[in-house]
Formats: structure tokens, sequence, C-alpha cells
């Protein structure tokens, strides 16, 4: 038998949950949404009702969840091992968001210094260039079937350069936030939360202006060729990001005015933060390398 | 590598192939081992192969030899104490470092011939090698002769569900082709290798070549044969339904008669339609090329089939019914009936009837832009000719009781743009 | 709350204070890492048999040459059904089945790190592949691409296409979750004293498992999402008319395959260097290169996937560059094997089940290994891919490879679980009758490829009639074989109880072994002490009462 630690009080415990119904019921909920955009995609038999169920049943679980988990950190039934659970958990799941986004980058790699000037007859594979005569290598294209027509490439130096103002702005307050939460000023942080809040959901209008703007004006969209695609694919799905990030940041500055998180426990917003930071990363980076390179 | 329960069939088998090598080789294909080729790059991956086998063989030896006498000596029963060690720096670092030896000793020779292999410059003759759902065309590019090469009609029928046909009986069964494609002996021929809808892969085992066929790109690769003869091979990429059904054969000719029978089939075929395989049947290549032919023979063969397809002028002006549906017979039969079969009911519920089929009943334009296309299941066949394919949809429209108008090359034609 | 009680889990198996749920409910609902191991493994379980089955519809239909009853279509899917049924829900689940049940366990924790994440990242499961297996149903047929999804055939999938894609963003949840989960665990619960270089092999194998998970699952969710954007909505990742290229899929699908291969096999380096040392009654030789070796192969593992293409014509730089680094793979393999046989070597070894599957993994996986490195050769790679050589070398890898390891651990864990030891007699029965077969199988498969047999065709020339023919009389009676184990494995969760010790087998050595079989409902809520002298305890000292950590 093993011996055991001396006397176990209730919070030196790890915490370990009661059994839950969530999990499943988050799963049902998604899966009603894979019904319904697999129907929508495929054969239209469904209609949108499973979308609309799903996400009402999954948004109202993951409140439910998060809630619990809130109120359980709330009540003080974690302990330091807990908290660390949380960052690791956090730091690993930044992670594979990572390398989600990699993939992404990976295509446009692949496609600017690969595929495109072999069909266009440069490089190794160059003799590519007998199937598309008259294409020549250049970025951005729409590729040597010009698909989606002509179309003129988002300039780096208008709206975007302000997102990424924007952006590295955000990241400035989120940390004078959290510096003034270690500090205990609270209304001061509540304050540059909010700030990070709007700067967000500025950022957000001001992609959708720019979406809009590629699509009436330029006359880019998904469709042109793999300029398209690697530029809306990464953009949009850092937005999603944005999007996300600035629904935690609301909902952390929500909690923050009912008076949750102590100057030193409060795993919540630096999860949040950090979430934020890494979405300010892959902006700089999509910016170097979508924008202006 | 031989430890199973079938160690003694599996060794016998490799070592007589080992032993008996090429002239082996030449007569029956090994039912082991890779074969020995007909080009100089196959011999030196044969080798290549053995080679690595050998060694992974004595690494083996050791290895498990090692194992199995632990397993004996030391059993509990024969040796009730174990010994305590569990480390010993030197022992791993030796370990460490032997097996990275042995692996520069394979890599070497390998970028050797990976090097040889890759080197495509210098060569005398280019064909273009064209993969689509479920056949290959060959171009022979600066000749401006170019052809389709299918599953023989034998084989093809041989190979439906519940046919009936023992495989067995078929010469070749499933590595026959409607129309093989001629190359010179002797001589570099570089292939150009790509590929129309989706992704398959040109190998010929005793050519040693094998490169994916990509749509959009093109691959290089190249080949220089020894000998007169007969070669096969089959696309080695997953292509739908019928990736199993896309055999290749390769006849090998001397140079001069390569020169004749190419001369010969532009003559003929250049100043007619070009690109419409001759019909199945009337392809004697299928019984010539079991037992190995005679060069000759297949040339006069081949000279026969070109000289026997349908000559018609540039279809300029408008084909009558009768025409159009006895060319049109010929082209749905080589590349219709595989799905929809010869009776026009198709394989339901994948290959639908073209018997009173709206499409095939209806306005000429949609069957035109259907047949195009492609949809589903169903490849584009836009690399058809317009009169190929005038004349195919005209006999679908009029036949099994389908009564609708013929269609004309010019509205194919028409269509394309 | 639960926690606020002190409690002791030594005297009774059932904890009244936060004991289950009743019926379906507390499966549903289960925190609890021991009934999560459960149900993965169960679900596990299930998918063998219904991928094993697939797998019969496959050598039925190729026992002869000739079409006899599936039409060239459906085999493809059932061809690329068993794969992905095999990979992500039979070998992955069983897998993370096994670290639910063990890693706890074996570091001295109470639970996982995140109980609730776990039973998502499990419920997920069963309906991704409900899904998947629906679109057997479906107009225009399952996905029929091969489980490698290259585009653009993978494209001309029917109505099944976006339920393919969505079934994989779920399986890369789960994974990417329960990863998570293993990993935090690891690092963060512990017991005191356990350092990482006292962790059992497998807690190490997991941890990297876990990690090549977590960086490469994602990836395949980007790859599979490109496919999806191609297919729905306009892009051209993949088509060159937009200046895409298909072989970008390739690239983006192997970086993630190859790890993944890594992923089915390391966690069975893992248990087999668990259960060597036990049944050898000999310390495992060479722990700390054990590590490294796992370590550098999961390092390796990212910078070798173009091995799968060599023929898509890559640049030879390219081609010469993934050759090298391939075959590099090979040298901490080999230390693993080396240290395998060297931990046997005098020792004083039976020959239990789990022992004898062991043993074959070490045998069978090298040899799967060893075609491994020839299909690393580029040039001759040339003639062996997509052949039937590809397919046996990984059924090589993978079942007598990933499958007897699950096997072995089963057998070899089973009676801590449930306190009932399995039928020694009948599950020698079934190892003997799975190795013979399983080469009997896969073995003829070799000179298949070589001959020119290529891979995923329902039909095929005459001249490999009779080797098809012995692979497919294998293939069922491997298959037949396998109820044994079901009845085996019946008979230890409905037998009668507590009839076996702490310690089940006297070499087992690690904190696992100091709880009662079967292990109570919950074990080690306050950490176990160790002490440093217990990492070196021998078999022939082990004292009940100590905790002793296996190097
Ligand atoms: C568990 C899964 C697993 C494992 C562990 C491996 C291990 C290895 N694999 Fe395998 N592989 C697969 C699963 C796996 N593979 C799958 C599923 C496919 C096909 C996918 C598909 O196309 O569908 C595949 C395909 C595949 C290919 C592509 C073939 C092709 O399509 O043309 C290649 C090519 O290099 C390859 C190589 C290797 C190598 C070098 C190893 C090495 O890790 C092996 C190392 C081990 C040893 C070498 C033995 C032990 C070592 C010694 C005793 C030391 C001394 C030895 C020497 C010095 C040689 N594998
Ligand atoms: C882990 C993976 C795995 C496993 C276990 C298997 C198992 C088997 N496979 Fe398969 N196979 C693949 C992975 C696997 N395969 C892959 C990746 C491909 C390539 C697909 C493609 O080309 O796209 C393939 C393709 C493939 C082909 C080629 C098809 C083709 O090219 O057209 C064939 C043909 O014979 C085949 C046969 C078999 C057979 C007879 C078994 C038998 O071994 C099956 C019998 C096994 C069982 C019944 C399971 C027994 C296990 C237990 C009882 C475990 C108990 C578990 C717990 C307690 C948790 N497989
Ligand atoms: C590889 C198999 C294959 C070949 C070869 C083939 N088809 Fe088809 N065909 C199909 C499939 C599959 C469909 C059903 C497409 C769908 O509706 O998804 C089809 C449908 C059709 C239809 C519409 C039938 C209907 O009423 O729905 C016509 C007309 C047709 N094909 C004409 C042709 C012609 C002309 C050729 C030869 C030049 C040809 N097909 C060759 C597979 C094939
Ligand atoms: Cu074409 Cu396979
Ligand atoms: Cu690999």
């Amino acid at each position: 038998m093993s011996s055991h630690a001396p006397t176990a009080s209730a919070n030196t415990r790890y915490f370990v949950p009661d059994p839950s119904a969530w999990p499943f019921l988050l799963t049902a909920g998604l899966v009603a949404i894979i019904l319904g955009a697999w129907s929508a995609l495929e054969d239209k038999s469904l209609g949108s009702i499973p979308v609309y169920l799903g996400i009402a049943v999954s948004a109202f679980i993951i409140f439910r969840w998060f809630r619990g988990v809130a109120l359980e950190s709330e009540h003080g039934k974690y302990n330091k091992q807990v908290d660390t659970t949380f960052r690791m958990g956090m730091a690993w799941f930044i992670f594979s968001e990572v390398m989600f986004f990699a993939a992404f980058f990976g295509a446009l790699y692949y496609a600017r210094s690969l595929s495109v000037p072999w069909i266009g007859g440069e490089g190794a594979k160059g003799v590519a260039n007998i199937e598309w005569p008259g294409f020549e290598a250049s970025w951005p294209t729409n590729g040597p079937a010009a698909l989606g027509g002509a179309f003129t490439n988002m300039s780096a130096w208008g709206l975007p350069f302000v997102n990424t103002c924007l952006l590295l702005t955000s990241g400035i307050t989120i940390t004078l936030a959290h510096h003034a939460l270690k500090d205990n000023k609270r209304t001061a942080c509540i304050v540059w939360m909010w700030a990070t809040v709007a700067l967000g959901a500025i950022f957000l209008y001001c992609q959708v202006v720019e979406y809009i703007h590629a699509y009436k004006e330029l006359n880019l969209t998904l469709g042109s060729g793999v300029y398209g695609s690697t530029f809306f694919m990464l953009t949009g799905f850092h937005g999603m990001h944005v999007t996300l990030g600035t629904l935690m940041l609301f909902v952390i500055t929500c909690r923050l005015m009912k008076g949750h998180f102590k100057p030193d426990s409060h795993f919540g917003f630096e999860g949040v933060a950090w979430y934020w930071h890494f979405v300010d990363v892959v902006w700089v980076g999509l910016f170097i390398f979508v924008y202006i390179l | 590598m031989f430890k199973s329960g079938l160690a003694a069939r599996a060794a016998a088998g490799v070592t007589a192939a080992l032993i008996s090598g090429a002239a082996w080789a030449e007569e029956a294909r090994s039912q082991y081992n890779l074969p020995v080729g007909a080009t100089e790059i196959s011999r030196e991956v044969y080798w290549l192969h053995n080679f690595v086998l050998i060694i992974m063989c004595v690494i083996a030896v050791l290895v498990f030899g090692a194992m199995f006498y632990s397993i004996i000596a030391h059993r509990r029963s024969k040796h009730p104490k174990p010994a305590d060690f569990h480390e010993s720096t030197t022992v791993e670092i030796i370990w460490t470092i032997i097996p990275f030896f042995v692996l520069i000793g394979l890599a070497i020779p390998a970028a050797g011939t990976l090097i040889r292999m890759e080197d495509t410059r210098d060569a005398e003759l280019t064909v273009k090698v064209t993969g689509f759902q479920w056949g290959w065309k060959y171009e022979y590019v600066g000749h401006d002769y170019e052809f389709v090469s299918m599953l023989a009609a034998d084989s093809n029928k041989a190979r439906q569900l519940d046919s009936g046909i023992d495989p067995r009986s078929v010469p070749n069964y499933l590595w026959e082709v409607t129309n093989p494609l001629v190359l010179p002996v002797g001589q570099k021929v570089r292939f150009l290798i790509t590929a129309q809808d989706v992704i398959h892969a040109w190998w010929v085992f005793d050519l040693a070549v094998k490169k994916d066929a990509i749509p959009g790109y093109i691959n290089e690769a190249w080949t220089k044969i020894d000998a007169p003869g007969t070669f096969r091979g089959v696309c080695a990429e997953l292509c739908g339904r019928d990736h199993g059904f896309m055999p290749i054969v390769v006849k090998a000719l001397p140079e001069t008669e390569f020169k004749t029978w190419l001369a010969q089939k532009k003559g003929v075929d250049v100043a007619s339609l070009g690109k419409a395989p001759p019909v199945a049947e009337a392809t004697p290549v299928a019984t010539t090329t079991s037992t190995a032919p005679a060069p000759t023979e297949a040339v006069a063969a081949a000279v026969e089939v070109a000289a026997a397809t349908p000559v018609a002028a540039a279809p300029a002006k408008a084909l009558t019914k009768d025409e159009l549906m006895a060319s049109g017979k010929k082209v749905y039969g080589t590349q219709c009936a595989a799905c929809h079969q010869l009776t026009g009911l198709g394989m339901p519920p994948n290959f639908p009837s073209l018997v009173g089929s709206k499409i095939a009943t209806g306005p000429a334009a949609a069957h035109i832009a259907h047949t195009l296309k492609g949809k589903g299941l169903m490849p584009p066949f836009a690399s058809l000719s317009d009169l190929d394919i005038a004349g195919a949809l005209s006999y679908q429209r009029n036949s099994w009781g389908n009564k609708a108008s013929v269609v004309q090359p010019s509205e194919v034609a028409a269509a394309r743009k | 709350m639960a926690t606020a009680h002190a409690h002791d889990e030594h005297d009774h198996s059932h904890d009244h204070h936060h004991g289950p749920d009743k019926g379906i409910m507390r499966w549903i609902k289960t925190t609890n890492h021991k009934d999560l191991g459960t149900l993965y493994l169960c679900f596990s379980f299930t998918m063998f048999f219904i991928g094993g089955l697939m797998s019969l519809v496959i050598r039925a239909e190729l026992f002869q040459p000739g079409l006899q009853f599936v039409d060239p279509e459906f085999f493809n899917s059932m061809t690329t059904l068993h794969a992905l049924v095999m990979i992500f829900g039979g070998v992955m689940p069983g897998f993370v089945g096994l670290a639910n049940w063990m890693v706890p366990m074996m570091i001295g924790a109470g639970d996982l790190a995140l109980p609730r994440v776990n039973n998502w990242g499990f419920w997920i499961l069963p309906f991704a592949f409900a899904l998947l297996l629906s679109t057997l149903f479906m107009e225009g047929g399952a996905p029929a691409g091969g489980w490698t999804m290259y585009p653009p055939l993978v494209l001309q999938t029917g109505n099944a296409f976006p339920l393919l894609i969505f079934a994989i963003h779920l399986m890369g949840i789960s994974s990417i979750t329960g990863a998570i989960n293993v990993v935090v665990t690891i690092l963060n619960m512990r017991t005191p004293g356990m350092t990482l270089l006292k962790m059992p092999l497998f807690v190490w194998t997991w941890l990297i498992t876990a990690y090549l998970l977590i960086a490469t699952m994602p990836v395949l969710a980007g790859a599979v999402t490109m496919l999806l954007t191609d297919k729905y909505f306009d892009t051209s990742f993949f088509t060159a008319s937009g200046g895409g290229d298909p072989v970008m899929f390739q690239h983006i699908f192997w970086f993630f395959g190859h790890p993944e291969v890594y992923i089915l096999i390391l966690p069975a380096f893992g248990i087999v260097s668990t259960i060597i040392p036990t049944f050898a009654r000999k310390q495992l030789f060479g722990y700390d290169s054990m590590v490294y070796a796992t370590a550098s192969i999961g390092f390796l593992s990212f910078i070798v996937w173009a091995h799968h293409m060599f023929t898509v014509g890559m640049p030879l730089a390219g081609e010469l560059f993934f050759m090298f680094s391939t075959m590099l793979i090979a040298v901490p393999t080999g230390v693993k094997v080396f240290n395998w046989v060297a931990t046997m070597w005098k020792g004083s070894m039976t020959f239990e089940t789990p022992m004898l599957f062991a043993l074959a993994f070490v045998f069978l996986f090298t040899v799967g290994g060893f075609s491994g490195l020839m299909l690393a050769i580029t040039p001759v790679d040339f003639q062996y891919h997509d052949t039937y050589f590809v397919v046996a070398h990984f059924h090589y890898v993978l079942v007598p490879g990933a499958v007897f390891s699950i096997l072995a651990a089963v057998y070899y864990w089973v009676p801590k679980w449930t306190g009932v030891m399995y039928s020694e007699f009948w599950g020698k029965v079934h190892f003997w009758l799975s190795a013979i077969f399983i080469n009997v199988t896969f073995f003829p498969q070799h000179f298949l490829g070589l001959a020119g047999m290529q891979r995923r065709v329902p039909d095929y020339n005459v001249m490999f009639s009779d080797f098809n023919m012995l692979s497919t009389v294998g293939a069922f009676v491997f298959m037949a074989a396998q109820f044994i184990f079901i009845g085996n494995m019946l008979y230890c969760m409905f037998g009668k109880r507590g009839q076996v010790p702490n310690r089940v087998w006297e070499g087992a050595q690690g904190l696992e072994w100091t709880v009662p079989s079967p292990a109570p409902y919950h074990t080690f809520e306050d950490p176990p002490f160790l002490t440093d002298s217990e990492t070196t305890v021998h078999w022939d000292e082990a004292d009940e009462t100590l905790t002793g950590v296996r190097r």
C-alpha cells in the first residue's frame, strides 16, 4: 500500500469535478450544426433548423460550462495545481492553434514560392509551363486561367495598416489592464479592458469594410485563384479568432465588473490575454506575409 | 526478412529470383521479386533492391538471432536468477554508430542511381503521356501524332461484376490495351507526364519508371530500352472507380521499324481525325502480344489497323445520319460502353441507363455539354475530337429505341467555345 | 463538495461520497479516468471489429481474380473507411483508453488534469464515426478516395463529402483535447519525487505522442478545410488553373500523416518497454537512451514526410533530403530494438500472454521496420510505391505492431482493472493463432507488391492469384481468432472478482501495482510518497508496502 502525504485538507486536494452532462450535450450541439451544414452544402433536405438549434445548444452549454468553471473558481475550489493545469492547458491549446495557422501559411508559401513559379516556367519543375503557355509567374495571381477575373490586390498601407495599429495598441492596453489588476487598481483595469474590447471591435469593423471593398471594388474574392484563396482563408480565420477573442475579452470584462478575479489569482484573465496576444502575433505574420510581401 | 511461417517458401522464391537473374525474368515475370527489367536503370534498381534486401536480412539474422537465443537460453527454467545490469554507455554508443554507417553505405549507391534517374537531358524523342479517368493519351511531341489507349475489350468484358468469364481464360488479363505505346529501342525517350482530371501514375514495371500524372503540372521521366519487346504496366495512383483497369503496354521496336511505323501512322491519321482509337475488336495487338511478337508483325498489324480506321475529310460539311451512326457506334463502343454498356442500359445505380434518358433524348446542347464536362463519376470527354463526340452522341440519341436529332461536329465545335 | 471529504481508497472498492451515477447516465456523465478509459477501450474494440469486417470485404473480393462481390467503387469505399476506422477509431482511441487508465495510476495522480474535457474528447468519437459510417448509405456512396484523401479525386465524392470532412474535424478535436489532457497531467500531476526521468516509459512515450498530436492534428484540420473550400467555395488551393497544386495537399497531409504513424507506434513502444522487463524479471536496459530515442523519433518524424511522395516529381534535392532524413529514423528505432533484446539478455523469462504479444511485437515490428527502410531508398521506392509491398510494410508495423501492443497491454493490465485473471490457456491459443495467421495474411503481400500488384484495386492479373488466396485465408482465420479474445475479456469483466493480488505479476513494478485489484474507483487522491531508493527496487526484493517506480 502506498503511504500518503500527511493530512490532506480540502483545498490542497486537486479538484475533481462531479459527473457532468455538459460535454455530451456540447457534442450533440456540434453534431446538429454539422448535419445542418452538410445539408446546406449537399442535398438541402434538412433546412436551416439544425444549424440554429445546434448553435443555440452549443452556445448555451458553453455559457453554462464556463460559468460553472468561473463559479468553482470563485468559490475557491481550485488550488495552485489546478491553476497550473489551466495555464498549461491554455498554452498547449494556443500551440495547436498556431499549428492550424501554420497549415495555411504553409499553403501560402508553397503557392508563392513553388507552384506559381513552376506553372510560370521557372524553377526545377518549370516544364509545367507547357500546359499553360503564355502564363508568367507573378504574385499576386489568380492563376493561368485567371479564375474569378481580373482583380486588384489589397494594398497594405490602407486599412490593413490601420488594423495593425489597432491590434498592436490593443496588445498594449490589455497589458496595462493586467498590470492594473495585479496592482489591485480595479477601475483602471476595467477601463483598459473596455478599451481593448473596443479596439478589437473596431478591428473587426475595418475588416468587414475591407472585405466589402475587396468584393465590390477590387473584384478580389475567394474565387480569385490561389491569391484570393490564401488571402481570405488566412485573414478570415484570423478574423474568426479575433471575434472569439473579443467575445472572451467582453466576458472577462463583465466578470471584472462583477468583482471576479484577485490580484494574485486570475487565470481566466490571463488565459484570455494570452489568446489575445496570440491573435495579435498571427496578425503581424499576416501583415508581413500576406499584405506587405 | 523471412521469418514468418512462410519462411521456407519465401526464401526459396527469392533465391530463385536472385540466382536465375535476367534470363529467367524475361520469359516469365518473377512471382516473388522485382523484375530485372529491360533498361540499364531498371537493372540498377533491381541490384539496389537486392542489395538493401540482403543487408536487411543480415541485420535481421543478427538481431533476431540474439533475441531467440536469449528467449531459449534465458527462460526461467534454464536461467532462474536474472542478471542485474541495465546500462552500458559503450554498448549503446556502438549500436548507435554502427547502424549509422550501414545507412551511409546504403545511401551512397542509392543517391547515385537517383541522380541518374532524374537526368532527363538529351532525349531523342519526347512522348507526352496524359492520364484520364480511365485511360492514357500518348502524344509524340513534334510529330503531331497522338492516340488514346484503354483497357482491351476482352479484359474489360471479363472484369465486369458477375461477367461469368474466367479471367484465367483471358490472355494478359487486365494487362492489355487497345493501343500500345510504341517506342524505339536504344534511344533516350523522355516522357512528359500529366493528367486531365485526377492524379494518376504512369508505371511500367520493366522500365522502372513510375511518375505521378498531376493535372495542370508536368513531370518528367525517361527511359532507354535495350531490346525489342513488350512491356507492361498499370496506373499506380488511386484515380477512382476504374483505377485498377487502366493498364499500360509499351512496345519497343528497333529504331528503323519505329520510324516507319510512326511515318505510316502520321500519314494516315494526321490527315484524318487522329484521336479516335481504333475499335478494340479490330485491334490484333491483343492476340499478338501474348507471345513475344515478332516486331515486324506488330508493325504490319498497326498499319493494318490504321488503314482500317475510317478516313473522313475534315468535317466542315454536315454528315449524314448514317455516317454519324457508323462512326459513332465505334466511338461509343470504346469510350462510353465501359460504363453505359453496349446495350445502353448502363449499370445502375452508378451508371445510368441511356435508354429513354432525358439528356440523351433531349436538346443536343445539354447532351454535348454533359459529355464535354462530365458529371459526377462520368469523366469529361473534351479530349475526343468533335467528330467522335458528334458520332457517339448521334448514336446514343438514335439507338435502343431512342429517337432524337443527330449531332453535327460543328455543333460540338461551337459548344466548345 | 466531493473533495471536502477526507478519503481513503484502500478499504473499499466503492466510494459512497462521489461514486458513479447509475445506469447509462454513469457513462454519459462520467468524469472518472477509469470509466472513460473503459469507454475508450470498448469504443476502440468496436471500431476494430467494424474495420476488421471491412478488411474482410476487401480480402474476400481479392480472394480470386475477377470481380465477385462488390462494385469497384464500393471496394474503394471499403479501403478508405477500413483505414480511417482502424487508425482514428481503433488504434488511437485504444491508446487513449490505455493512457486514461494507466497514466494517472502510473504517476500517482488522482485523475487526469481536466476530467470534463476528457469526457468531451471521448463522447465526440461515437458521433464522429456515426457520421462517417452513415455515408455508406448515401447517394453517391461513401468516400472512396483512399484514407489519404488526395484531391482532385476526393472532390468527386458525392453527398458524403462534407461529412467526411466534418468527421475528421471532430476526430481532430477529440485527439487534441485528449492530448492536451495527457500532456498537462504528465507535466503537472506527478506525485512528489517523480522526476521526469523516473517516469515509466509508457508515460514518456505518451508525452511525446501527445506532443505530436497537438502539433499535427490541427494541420490535418487545416488541410481538410482547404478541401472543403475548394469543393464548395471556389478556392483553388489544389487547382493548377488558379495557381494552386494538388501536390500541395499531399505535402500538408503528410506533414500530419507521418508524425501520425509514430503516434500509432510510440505508445506501443512504451507498452513493450513495460512488459518485457516484467517478464524478464530484469530492469529495462538503457532507460535514458530509450527516452532520448523516443524524443529523436518524435523530432525526426517532422522532417521526413515527403517519403510518401517520392513519385510526385519533387526537385532532386528534395528527394535526396527526404531519403536521408527518413533513413536516419532507423538509428533511434534500432536503439530501442537493441535495448529490448538487451533487457531479455540474461533475464529470467516466462512467457505469459502479454509477454508473448510483446515478443511478437519486437520481432514483427522490426520486420516492418526493415521494409520501411527499403521504402526509404528513393530509387527503389519508385518500384515499390503504391504496391502491396507498401501495404505489407504498414500492416506489419500496424497490426503485429500497434494492435499487438494493445492486446499485450490489455492482457497485462486487465487483472488490475477487473480483479479477474484472464484464462492463460485461451490467451495463448489466441496469441498463437494471431501470430501465425497475421503472417499468413501479410507476408505474401510483400511478394505481390514486388511482382507488381498495385494497391487499391479490386481485381488483378491472374499471376497474383495464389498469394492473394493465401492472404485472404490468413485474414479470415486471424479475424476468427479474435473471438477468443472477446471470450476471454467477457470472462474478466463478468467473472468472480478479488482473486488476484495487488501486484499481479511478480516482476511488475510501478505505482499501479500498489493499489488493490480491481483498482478502486478513485486512486491516489492524495499523492503517494516516493523515495529515491524505490526507483531501483528489484523484483525479488519487491515489498508490497513499498511504492516502486520502474525506471
Ligand atoms: C506504425 C506505423 C508506422 C511505422 C512505425 C513506420 C515506420 C517506418 N516507415 Fe512507414 N508507413 C506507414 C506506417 C508506419 N511506418 C504507413 C501507414 C504507410 C503507408 C501510408 C499510405 O500510403 O497509406 C507507410 C509508408 C511508408 C513509406 C512510403 C512508401 C510509399 O508509399 O512508397 C516509407 C518510405 O520511406 C516508409 C518508411 C518507414 C521507415 C523508414 C520507418 C522506420 O521508422 C522504421 C525503423 C525501424 C527499423 C529500421 C527496424 C529496427 C531497427 C534496427 C534493428 C536497427 C538496424 C537497422 C538498420 C541500420 C537498417 N513508410
Ligand atoms: C491500424 C490500422 C490497420 C489495421 C489494424 C488493419 C488491419 C487489416 N487490414 Fe488494413 N489498412 C490500413 C490500416 C490497417 N489495417 C491502412 C491505413 C490501409 C490503406 C488504406 C488506403 O489505401 O487508403 C489499409 C489497407 C488494407 C488493404 C489494401 C486495400 C487496398 O489497397 O485496396 C488490405 C488488403 O488486404 C488490408 C487488409 C487488412 C486486414 C486483413 C487486416 C486485419 O488485420 C484485420 C483484423 C483485425 C482485427 C479484427 C482487429 C483485432 C484487434 C483487436 C481484437 C483489438 C482489441 C482491442 C481492444 C481490447 C481495445 N488493409
Ligand atoms: C467512366 C464511366 C463513364 C463513361 C466512360 C461514360 N459515362 Fe456517361 N455517365 C456516367 C455516369 C456516372 C453518369 C451519371 C452522372 C450523374 O448524373 O451524376 C453518366 C451520365 C450520362 C448521361 C446522362 C444520362 C441521364 O439521363 O442521366 C449521358 C447522356 C452520358 N452519360 C453520355 C455519355 C457519353 C456520350 C459517353 C462517351 C463519350 C459516356 N457517357 C461515357 C459514366 C460514364
Ligand atoms: Cu489512373 Cu489509377
Ligand atoms: Cu511515413
